[in-house]
């Protein structure tokens, strides 16, 4: 079976963000890179699906260099080659990204791809299922159980839907699949497996090659950070006391209840 | 003229109050101009004819079919592309729910256009929507400029003010649609927390975190919860110790909430915890630990054992809310 997992590298979620100057670009000097988190789990399902039945697992990524820090970290723990798709200096949009990935994907005829929910800088989501769409296949997200049938070609998900609601829903290959946190409890890279990571082929695709005339759809242009909290009011006393305090303060001051 | 189309969801015949939300802010986008319609799918959609119409919408699209009986991305977002082709329409909004990301997320592709998701302003630069939006798990706002021919963003819910327009019934159009080649279809639908509103939409949360010891522990938070009308979050330590279900996570990888009110109890209040519910009006943290992270981010803490002030106020809202 040919697997994808579709993987973005992003700042880790502790990491302190700052701007540019002219709020166009964010500062990425300080920043520490992570797979991203809902990835790990992709990954993980990519592995589990291939110790179950074989096959080959590539890893994709539209990224810059230091993307391939996470990629190799994605090969460690069992993925056998990545492709990264050069994007730099571009900040593609979600319509761009979604297309090169597509069309990359489509060259390699996968038979699964996975990915990520979304991804935790920009938190759109967009991507896999814009990558769904493009190849025409179908796509479920978020997903928190994945299996697949003893026929190797029909598939049955969990969905998770709002509120507690979970979708039981049913697709034959090839298909995209967004995975959720609880999905599986992704495994660490073995040091065997770091070391095999060094020599897995991960081949390099201009991103313009793969864009062409199309443009983005989406313009950004400033950001700003957003107004932190800071800290407000302690309640002394005892619980009683504290409690009897805070009721006022919500009915009265606050007209909150 | 601008013809803005909006995603109206609903359960079974019920309009989702951000639904509402989201008709408020499109009559507001279009106000002086314009023509505001919305689509709603599934049993019962016809219903929320009404409802819509006291929000400005005057033209709901309907389809009601038994085909369409559970969501399907495929099948929902080709039904909202031939829509949006058919009636020429400019912008296309929804809420950004599960439901509404993905399936703008699709039609988005389908239609080769983009969409601005999880928006938490929307406001026009002439004919052109500029968008805000949280990233970097709202540490950062972006602002967006949306340049395809059409327009479409999902925007967050709890934030827009219901604002009443009118007291027409929006007219109901039953729309012929297609279902087109769906492969992936849902089997079943499993309820999991019975009576459960999706933490997302909530306005006031008591959210619990290791502090709670145990699944019992969370017991004292649902009735506090109960007493103000609200919902059970919880930190991801508590829903990885097992003591509740990732469907009441919030924060990075949980869910992000926007509510009047937020209780943190025996949460610490780390960075991933905060970007889920940094937007709350109200903080209120309670927690043993004087030196916990979340005082420093809580409009009202309490330094004390949650057991015995949980309960405490619990009471108090049940003697006030009764009176």
């Amino acid at each position: 079976m040919k697997i994808a997992v579709l993987m973005k590298q992003v700042p880790d979620s502790e990491s302190r963000i700052k701007l540019s100057d002219d709020g166009r670009s964010v500062d990425e000097s300080g920043i520490k890179w992570v797979m991203n988190p809902y990835d790990e789990y992709a990954v993980e399902e990519a592995l589990r699906l291939k110790d179950r039945i074989g096959g080959e697992i590539v890893i994709v990524t539209a990224g810059p260099a230091r993307a391939v820090d996470s990629m190799r970290q994605a090969l460690a723990m069992g993925a056998d080659r990545g492709i990264r798709i050069d994007c730099d200096p571009m900040n593609l949009d979600s319509y761009l990204t979604a297309k090169i990935l597509a069309d990359v994907c489509r060259d390699e005829s996968f038979d699964i791809i996975f990915a990520g929910k979304q991804a935790i800088d920009d938190d759109c989501g967009q991507v896999h299922i814009g990558c769904a769409a493009l190849l025409g296949w179908p796509h479920v997200t978020p997903i928190e159980k994945f299996e697949l049938k003893d026929d190797n070609v029909t598939v049955r998900v969990t969905r998770a839907a709002a509120a507690g609601v979970k979708e039981i829903v049913e697709s034959q290959l090839p298909i995209v699949l967004g995975c959720e946190k609880g999905l599986n409890e992704p495994r660490y890279a073995s040091l065997p497996g770091i070391m095999k990571a060094k020599s897995k082929q991960i081949r390099e695709i201009k991103a313009n090659t793969l864009i062409g005339s199309e443009s983005k759809r989406i313009d950004a242009r400033t950001m700003q950070l957003a107004p932190e909290r800071s800290s407000g009011r302690m309640i002394a006393g005892t619980a009683d006391v504290a409690v009897a305090e805070l009721i006022k303060i919500l009915r009265d001051e606050m007209k909150i209840i | 003229m601008t013809k803005i189309l909006i995603v109206a969801e609903h359960d079974n015949g019920k309009l989702k109050k951000y639904s509402a939300e989201l008709a408020s802010l499109a009559a507001g986008l279009i106000d002086g101009g314009g023509a505001l319609a919305a689509i709603a799918i599934g049993d019962g959609a016809a219903a929320v004819a009404g409802e819509l119409g006291k929000y400005g919408v005057t033209k709901l699209f309907v389809a009601e079919g038994s085909d369409l009986k559970r969501y399907s991305a495929e099948v929902y977002s080709k039904i909202l592309c031939d829509l949006i082709s058919s009636e020429a329409i400019d912008i296309a909004l929804s809420t950004s729910s599960v439901m509404g990301r993905d399936m703008m997320a699709r039609a988005a592709m389908i239609k080769g256009v983009g969409c601005a998701v999880d928006c938490i302003d929307l406001s026009f630069d002439g004919a052109v929507l500029i968008a805000k939006r949280p990233i970097f798990g709202g540490k950062v706002i972006a602002n967006l400029k949306l340049t395809s021919q059409i327009q479409m963003a999902t925007v967050r819910s709890n934030i827009y003010p219901l604002k009443i327009k009118s007291d027409v019934v929006a007219e109901v159009v039953k729309l012929s649609y297609s279902i087109g080649e769906s492969r992936a279809v849902t089997r079943d639908v499993v309820c999991t927390d019975i009576g459960m509103k999706d933490i997302s939409e909530a306005d006031r949360i008591v959210a619990g975190g290791r502090g709670m010891g145990s699944k019992d522990g969370f017991n004292i938070l649902k009735e506090l919860a109960d007493a103000i009308g609200g919902s059970v979050g919880a930190s991801r330590s508590a829903v990885d110790a097992g003591y509740i279900s990732h469907d009441h996570q919030v924060g990075q990888t949980g869910k992000t909430v926007n509510p009047s009110i937020y209780f943190a109890c025996g949460i610490s209040g780390a960075i991933q915890h905060l970007a889920g519910m940094r937007t709350s009006k109200i903080i209120v943290a309670i927690n043993k630990d004087p030196e916990a992270t979340i005082f420093s981010k809580a409009d009202y803490g309490i330094v004390g054992d949650l057991f015995e002030i949980v309960p405490k106020l619990t009471e108090s809202f049940r003697r006030l809310l009764s009176e």
